[in-house]
């Protein structure tokens, strides 16, 4: 009985206010837009009986659907997310695990303190982290005061609202999250293999891609969905850095949201990104535990 | 004692240049005696003098405070139950849903999470407000404070409850006698957590806040929206000094209970 009790409380708390609530943008992204409070129809009359559930069943349809397959904004908002999605992901990791490998190699006592420089930007606001690189990547900001003392360039180079400002954006703000799972791998790393690779006649590189870079896989793995999945409805970064031509399909369901005020189509929006999203989400979930399973 | 490698040397140092000069550049520029964040005039403290002024600014601050305070604490309760859920109740039916539903908001895009719980409460008719805006936070910290509590408690020898429950405890006795001292760091580094995803988040408050709930992250983007500020800079700062400090307190506390637990376990040895 007190196990029932322990486990409901949670369960019945995410159910009321995770599971039901999607349950809800299904629905309502199969109404139509009205204008009316709430801007949606039908709404779900009990009061009228069987004939009131019966008539809000039967006005449902998959208009807002066609909406989003007829648009090209919509396919193209979709598909430009998942471009920035995969590019940074890849960047994030190129800058990423070289750190995470200077950190599993360093001497025992500076590790901690590497791990807390690592974590700290993630526990500063991220909003505060995206708005700090415009005051640098601005035409007149300091990276191109910077290059032009230093001669490189004559003319300023236009980085801030363009798909570059968000790249740098996803890379700075989502790298403790790259950072930490392969850390955590290469931290575990058995280093007489790396000896018994070497003592067998392998390269230092060629150890590196056969011991190394496979043992380290789980890390990568787990690293590069944490990047990836959020980069996907990514709002905040377009928004502040990114300019009226980078579209991605967080800032298109928000202005669909706030600025249209067309609830039902923000739903659709919603529902097919959340789609696109479960294959990753699924992948993850059992990464982490497969890894569960290993520490154990 | 082993030595850095050139090429290691190289990455750790560009990997932590890229990662603080952004933030040192910002706190630079709070200091800026001018309206622009770009060019130096000088060094000056009245950016923070007009912070502190600033009405809207304090108003929003108190709302955010109040919100992560409540949605942190209820979190951490929920949180570490559902923790000891997933690892010790075995199998129950609905498991992988509720195993799904743990982990699914760790990784949700945030405009989802924010929309759906928008259109929960108005269909339930609830005012947008503070309360909202807990309730919104509270869900999906809950699965991040369980997600740093299970792995704690995966470690945790389970013979100590048993032990606990031989000799004559109660259930919740042994776990508040035994179990609960044992996970308590993963339980405060849950709460933290909690504390400042709270005090971060932009996207679920602006669903979930009704007109007179603005919060301090609201605010500031849109003020930043249209371009850059030296009071925001100023405000920035401010919040990078606190995490600092806290995030440097709470390890140096964890690593002197760790020395301190470690001796003890010596002591109790001998």
């Amino acid at each position: 009985m007190k196990r029932f009790g322990l486990i409901s409380v949670p369960y019945l708390w995410l159910l009321a206010l995770f599971l039901v609530p999607f349950l809800i943008v299904l629905k309502i992204s199969l109404s139509d837009t009205a204008l009316a409070i709430p801007p949606y129809t039908p709404t779900l009359d009990i009061s009228q009986g069987w004939e009131g559930i019966k008539a809000w069943w039967i006005a449902l349809d998959l208009e807002n659907y066609f909406w989003l397959a007829s648009d090209d904004l919509y396919w193209k908002a979709y598909l430009s997310s998942l471009k920035i999605a995969i590019i940074s992901t890849i960047l994030t990791l190129m800058v990423g695990y070289p750190i995470a490998y200077g950190m599993s190699r360093a001497p025992d006592e500076w590790r901690p303190t590497l791990m807390m420089l690592i974590i700290l930007p993630f526990w500063t606001s991220f909003l505060i982290r995206v708005y700090s690189w415009k005051a640098i990547l601005s035409n007149e900001g300091l990276l191109n005061q910077l290059l032009m003392y230093l001669g490189v360039i004559q003319e300023p180079l236009v980085i801030l609202n363009t798909n570059l400002a968000v790249y740098i954006g996803i890379v700075y703000t989502y790298l403790p999250f790259m950072v930490l799972p392969i850390y955590s791998a290469l931290e575990r790393l058995d280093e007489s293999l790396l000896e018994a690779a070497e003592d067998l006649g392998c390269s230092r590189l060629k150890a590196f891609w056969l011991v190394t870079m496979p043992l380290s896989k789980q890390g990568i793995i787990a690293g590069s969905f944490l990047v990836f999945i959020p980069a996907m409805g990514e709002f905040v970064i377009p928004a502040l850095l990114g300019g009226s031509k980078t579209l991605m399909i967080g800032k298109v369901l928000w202005e669909e949201f706030f600025s249209n005020r067309d609830w039902p189509v923000a739903s659709a929006v919603a529902v097919v990104l959340l789609l696109l999203l479960i294959i990753p989400i699924v992948l993850f979930q059992r990464n982490e535990e497969k890894q569960r399973e290993a520490e154990k | 004692m082993r030595r850095l490698s050139w090429f290691n040397t190289a990455s750790l140092t560009l990997g932590f240049a890229f990662l603080y000069i952004p933030m040192i550049i910002l706190i630079t520029y709070s200091f800026n005696a001018g309206k622009l964040v770009t060019v130096w005039s000088g060094f000056s403290t009245k950016w923070y003098g007009e912070l502190f002024r600033n009405e809207a600014f304090l108003d929003a601050a108190w709302v955010t405070l109040k919100v992560a305070v409540m949605s942190s604490s209820i979190a951490t309760v929920l949180g570490t139950m559902a923790a000891y859920v997933m690892v010790r109740a075995g199998r129950f039916p609905g498991r992988t849903v509720f195993s799904g539903m743990i982990y699914a908001p760790l990784v949700m895009p945030e405009v989802i999470t924010g929309l759906s719980l928008l259109l929960l409460f108005i269909a339930i008719g609830l005012d947008r407000g503070v309360l909202t805006i807990v309730l919104a936070h509270t869900t999906f910290s809950m699965c991040f404070v369980s997600v740093v509590v299970s792995s704690r408690l995966v470690t945790f020898d389970q013979s100590l409850e048993e032990a606990a429950l031989d000799l004559g405890c109660t259930g919740f006795e042994a776990f508040r006698l035994v179990t609960l001292p044992i996970i308590m760091p993963a339980v405060v580094s849950g709460w933290l957590l909690a504390f400042t995803l709270s005090l971060d988040d932009l996207v679920i408050a602006s669903f979930t806040s009704g007109p007179s709930s603005t919060t301090l992250p609201i605010k500031i983007f849109s003020a930043v929206r249209l371009g850059v500020s030296p009071e925001i800079n100023a405000l920035s700062t401010i919040m990078i000094g606190l995490v600092t400090v806290g995030v440097i307190g709470a390890s140096l506390t964890s690593k002197r209970s760790i020395a301190k637990r470690q001796k003890d376990e010596q002591e109790a040895i001998l």
